[in-house]
């Protein structure tokens, strides 16, 4: 054994030959990260150097340029055949480029793409001051109903220190399915992590809820990141390495290698168990899984709405890609112990999420208790640790976070004197006043409740599937009834948009700028795309199902 | 591979359905019109497509298939049998006349905003119903047929929520309520059923690899479908209980006279002469022919189930006091004796069941229509509210005794003859259960009777004294379809053959013959 060997961190490359300690960076296949945490450098400093007047628009075409180019990076990445023959490990054994990271990092993007729409609507709100205004706080330093944000709010301030944040959590969405290693892993957590944390304080109306919020998620996250951050101590513990291919062989027990420096807990199974159940619990806890999902209602309330659907979709997306490397990748050689947990997990969290969101009477929270059913669907994909297993859980990704982001879109536009309506009452007979918006939210609902010919049954469909091929079938049954409670109260939001007559003091629906629009397009044109031609998507992801290791 | 004349009987009401909601919210009777030629043209291609079959041929003809979602192995597969045949012309048969009995059933109020556009959109609803219900009874791959079975619900859903009876008694608020309580009970009952299919399809995805109901059977014979008996009784039961709700039986019926009490006139006859037809014609395609191990299996139970349908179903229509509950609960009736039909695993059983959905159609179609011309006329559901009708309006009483006297099964009228096949068909291999379902026939002509004498004959109500007789528009209605009843009562002979040779094919399936009749030997 060379010195070196008692650092596993800095000797795990993925070609054994390359042993060069100098770190060796594969700038061209890490540039979709790259371009996007490059980007939101550059929006810190237009922050600081361009003039107000023009950073709104900088900004916009900045975020999305960047977006856009770094999906064009991944493309042109998986159709370098990256996402097949060639993935491999780059960055010194940190980060994957192989099919699930890319399939997840496009997913992310393209969501964040469409997220960065709603966040750039000014059209909304009523102007102040001849100033058209966001949904984001007029200056988030001041203290909640003190006079100078009043003052920043009659005068019409607008920030846009929102699109730099979005792009660092953006960033950090991109790492963290491809993240290779625990601490990489880690890093990513954080990086994604902590904009998101700050986004969900800066609501313009109801500026306390909002801050509440932020404050729950980021003591809950903090929580759960300590978890995680334990978790990996233990687990290096008992590999003596960090990353992901040299604990899978611990694991595996083909290594009997044993690093001197921790002969009295390499190999101990005590550490292997408890270190992986943290882990699982850190990830588990972004995803929404119960009982881990107890800040989701809140924080999605109480976050500013497009940066609840942007959290919804795109940190879902992220965290599931995590969840996935870290069972298939390091844990696949203990699927037996893990399997019957996330058995009851999944099962816990698909009837918990239907049954509490029936009682809901607030549209963002229904939202939220159905985020944390749809978590137990993908659960259920995730179980069935095969090949199907994994190209499901993309292709429902994929399916849902567009979804969501159109139905937190179409929640911006119902507004009354107080922003946004969003308790459920006040949307009684909107199908008789506003009827296209009715009928896209409806389209929507009808998504989320697994309807055929919408992208949510092929989804739906797909992970039932690959569960029950893996031998889930008591899975695929409770994931049916819990389907059926959650058919409950999408209906009931349904009869309650289209029977009910409208209230004479009930909100109206603003009209959106053409980014709105877009958003809301996008979101309808790809769940009935998705839903009635899902064979291209399904072959993408089936292509991009296999894991490097 | 021809000309897709299956998938075309499907797209034109589909496109229909998008061209008369895409109808400017001024051009109303543009969109009834475009509407009611669509449907026109979709009966045509459907009895073009009952030309093109030819009875003595294969089993599955003018077939269509092209792969469609290649990773779940589902194929647009499309292909009709006898039965399939019978049910899409009977289908397409009578869309128009639902579209032009509901002619003005979606007039928007005077008070409504202009830009709501109930009209088109009902229309459009009947259209897309129409649309999927053919496709469903064309589908010869299990996944194509849930997709559609499951995604009918819809638009069926907003049909009766959106478009309540306007006849009804109490308040708008408290007639609003209630229509939207039929509606969330039609849907959560079939959601649920299909929700439970769902995971059937999906462990027959798992057991037999793929959702073509050809290959599968190919597979059967040979030898290679390798189904445990409980893996095929859970699923059979996965399959029926949707198909019991759709259909429905008894105990899963209470949700039928909700929305049939509820919806108007003519979409209570699309909810129980069309789409709940898909749910009898798939136990047929699918009950039997995917399982017809545990088809036998559950037979006695599902026997019983049915007799109880029959009977329950007619002492509660005895009982009703709403005019068309009184129709719905006759229906579950009705739907009890096709599912016997079905059940008796007889060829003559199995034909009857088969012309009984037909019949059932055009007799419900006749009686509820006439009713709902009768109550738009009163403003009111409840039998009491009438007396003497024939006297003012003889026409309409006319056509209601005919309605009525198909219902009971009159003979020299179409019931009759399904009827009568059933229970032979019935009695042959069980004799008892032929003998209880009698009681059905008995009954149905107390409450067809009883209901003819209460509000047509006798002294004539103040209320029902200047009541108009029927009007040229639901005359061209009603008359076509009583022409049909008893067209049909004398000469079944070109349904029959049409039908026939598909019963013996799902017979085979499930390896029964008829049993043999018993002659004493002679001495």
């Amino acid at each position: 054994m060379s010195p070196t060997a008692v650092h596993g961190l800095w000797t795990t490359a993925a070609d054994p030959l390359d042993r060069i300690p100098a770190p060796h960076i594969e700038y061209a296949q890490l540039a979709p990260t790259l371009i996007v945490v490059g980007a939101a450098v550059i929006g810190v400093l237009v922050e600081a150097f361009v003039p107000r007047r023009a950073r709104y628009l900088t900004q916009v075409f900045l975020a999305f340029a960047a977006l856009a180019s770094a999906f064009a990076a991944v493309v042109a990445l998986a159709g370098a055949g990256y996402a097949s023959g060639k993935a491999q490990i780059a960055a010194m054994g940190a980060i994957a480029v192989d099919g699930p990271a890319l399939f997840l990092q496009g997913t992310v993007l393209l969501a964040s793409v469409v997220a960065v729409f709603t966040f750039a609507e000014r059209r909304l709100d009523p102007a102040a001051h001849g100033n058209r205004v966001d949904s984001f706080a007029a200056q988030a330093a001041s203290v909640p109903g003190s006079e100078s944000e009043q003052a920043a709010v009659k005068a019409g301030f607008t920030t846009t220190e929102v699109f730099p944040l979005a792009l660092f959590a953006i960033g950090g969405m991109l790492i963290f399915p491809a993240a290779n290693d625990l601490l990489t892993l880690f890093v990513a957590l954080e990086v994604l992590s902590l904009p998101l944390y700050l986004l969900c304080a800066l609501a313009r109306r109801q500026r306390l809820m909002s801050q509440e919020a932020a404050v729950k998620y980021f003591l809950l996250g903090a929580f759960s990141s300590a978890f995680l951050l334990f978790g990996i101590a233990l687990l290096y513990g008992y590999a003596g390495s960090v990353s992901y291919a040299a604990i899978a062989d611990v694991v595996d027990g083909t290594v009997a290698r044993m690093d001197p420096a921790l002969a009295a807990t390499m190999g101990n199974d005590a550490l292997l168990l408890i270190g992986g159940a943290l882990v699982l619990m850190g990830l588990l806890f972004k995803v929404g899984a119960v009982p881990f999902h107890m800040w989701t209602p809140d924080v999605y309330q109480g976050a500013p709405t497009p940066v609840t659907g942007f959290m919804a979709a795109a940190t879902k997306v992220a965290a599931f890609g995590a969840l996935l490397r870290l069972l298939y990748v390091v844990l696949p050689g203990m699927r037996w112990d893990w399997r019957p947990v996330m058995w009851g997990v999944a099962i816990l969290t698909m009837l918990a999420g239907a049954v509490i969101a029936v009682t809901q009477t607030d549209v963002k929270r229904l939202l939220a208790y159905s985020s944390i059913a749809h978590a137990g669907f993908i659960l259920a994909g995730v179980i069935a640790t095969s090949k199907d297993g994994v190209s499901s859980v993309l292709f429902y990704l994929g399916a849902y976070s567009f979804v969501t982001i159109g139905a937190f879109a179409v929640v911006t536009l119902v507004r009354d004197a107080g922003g946004e309506a969003t308790h459920l009452s006040k949307w009684a007979g909107l199908g008789r006043r506003s009827p296209l918006t009715a009928a896209v939210f409806a389209v929507f609902l009808l998504a989320f409740a697994g309807i055929p010919l919408t992208s949510g049954f092929a989804g739906k469909f797909a992970v039932f599937k690959a569960a029950a091929e893996g031998g889930a079938g008591a899975l695929v049954v409770v994931g049916v009834i819990s389907s059926a409670i959650a058919a409950f109260f999408y209906i009931r939001v349904i009869v309650l948009m289209f029977f009910s007559e409208p209230k004479p003091d009930g909100p109206t629906v603003a009209v959106p700028s053409f980014l709105t629009t877009t958003t809301i397009a996008v979101g309808v044109a790809v769940t009935v795309a998705l839903g009635l031609f899902p064979q291209y998507f399904l072959d993408l992801a089936g292509s991009a199902s296999t894991f490097v290791r | 591979m021809g000309f897709p004349l299956l998938t075309l009987t499907a797209v034109v009401p589909a496109a229909g359905a998008v061209l008369t909601a895409a109808v400017p919210a001024a051009r109303r009777t543009a969109a009834k019109w475009l509407a009611l030629l669509v449907s026109l043209a979709t009966l045509a291609l459907a009895v073009l497509v009952a030309v093109r079959f030819e009875p003595g041929g294969a089993r599955y003809q003018l077939t269509e298939s092209h792969w469609w979602i290649k990773d779940f192995g589902v194929r647009y597969a499309l292909g009709v049998d006898g039965i399939g045949v019978a049910l899409i012309v009977l289908t397409a048969l009578l869309v128009p006349f639902v579209i032009a009995a509901g002619w003005h059933d979606a007039d928007p109020l005077e008070t409504a905003s202009k830009r709501w556009r109930p009209t088109q959109g009902f229309f459009a609803l009947i259209l897309a119903v129409e649309a999927m219900v053919i496709i469903s009874f064309e589908a010869t791959d299990v996944f194509l047929f849930y997709i559609f079975f499951e995604a009918m619900l819809i638009p069926m859903y907003f049909l009766i929520g959106g478009f309540g009876d306007r006849a009804h008694s109490g308040s708008d608020e408290n007639a609003a309520a209630q229509r939207s309580y039929a509606a969330v009970k039609f849907l959560l009952y079939n959601l649920v059923g299909g929700l439970i299919m769902l995971a059937a399809v999906i462990g027959l995805y798992v057991v037999a690899g793929n959702f073509s109901l050809v290959e599968i059977a190919d597979a059967r014979a040979a030898g290679k479908l390798d189904m445990a008996t409980n893996t095929e009784r859970l699923l059979f039961l996965g399959f029926f209980f949707a198909f019991a709700v759709k259909a429905p039986l008894w105990p899963l019926h209470t949700w039928l006279p909700n929305a049939m009490g509820e919806a108007t006139a003519p979409v209570a006859v699309l909810i129980t002469a069309v789409v709940d037809k898909v749910g009898t014609f798939a136990m047929l395609r699918f009950c039997l022919g995917l399982f017809p191990e545990a088809s036998k299996w559950a037979t006695p139970v599902i026997l019983v189930l049915a007799l109880i349908s029959i009977v329950y179903g007619a002492l509660l229509a005895v009982g009703q006091r709403d005019i068309k509950r009184l129709v719905a609960y006759a229906s579950i009736s009705h739907f009890g004796f096709i599912v016997l039909g079905i059940f008796a695993m007889t060829s003559q059983g199995q034909s009857g069941a088969t012309l009984y959905m037909v019949n059932h159609g055009l007799s419900t179609a006749a009686l509820m229509l006439v009713a709902g011309f009768l109550i738009s006329r009163r403003g009111s559901r409840l039998i009491a509210d009438y007396g003497g009708v024939q006297k003012v309006a003889p026409v309409l009483a006319g056509t209601f005794l005919i309605g009525g006297l198909a219902t009971l099964s009159l003979p020299g009228l179409a019931p009759f003859v399904s009827e009568f096949l059933v229970l032979v068909g019935t009695f042959a291999r069980y004799p008892v259960v032929g003998i209880v379902a009698t009681f059905g026939i008995v009954l149905a002509a107390l409450y067809t009777l009883v209901l003819y004498q209460r509000t047509m004959t006798g002294p004539v109500k103040e209320e029902v004294s200047g009541m108009p007789d029927l009007r040229l528009r639901e005359l061209l209605v009603v008359a076509p379809l009583i022409v049909l009843l008893i067209g049909l009562g004398v000469y079944p002979k070109p349904l029959t053959e049409i039908v026939n040779p598909a019963v013996e094919h799902t017979l085979s399936d499930v390896k029964q013959k008829d049993p043999a009749p018993e002659v004493e030997a002679a001495k």
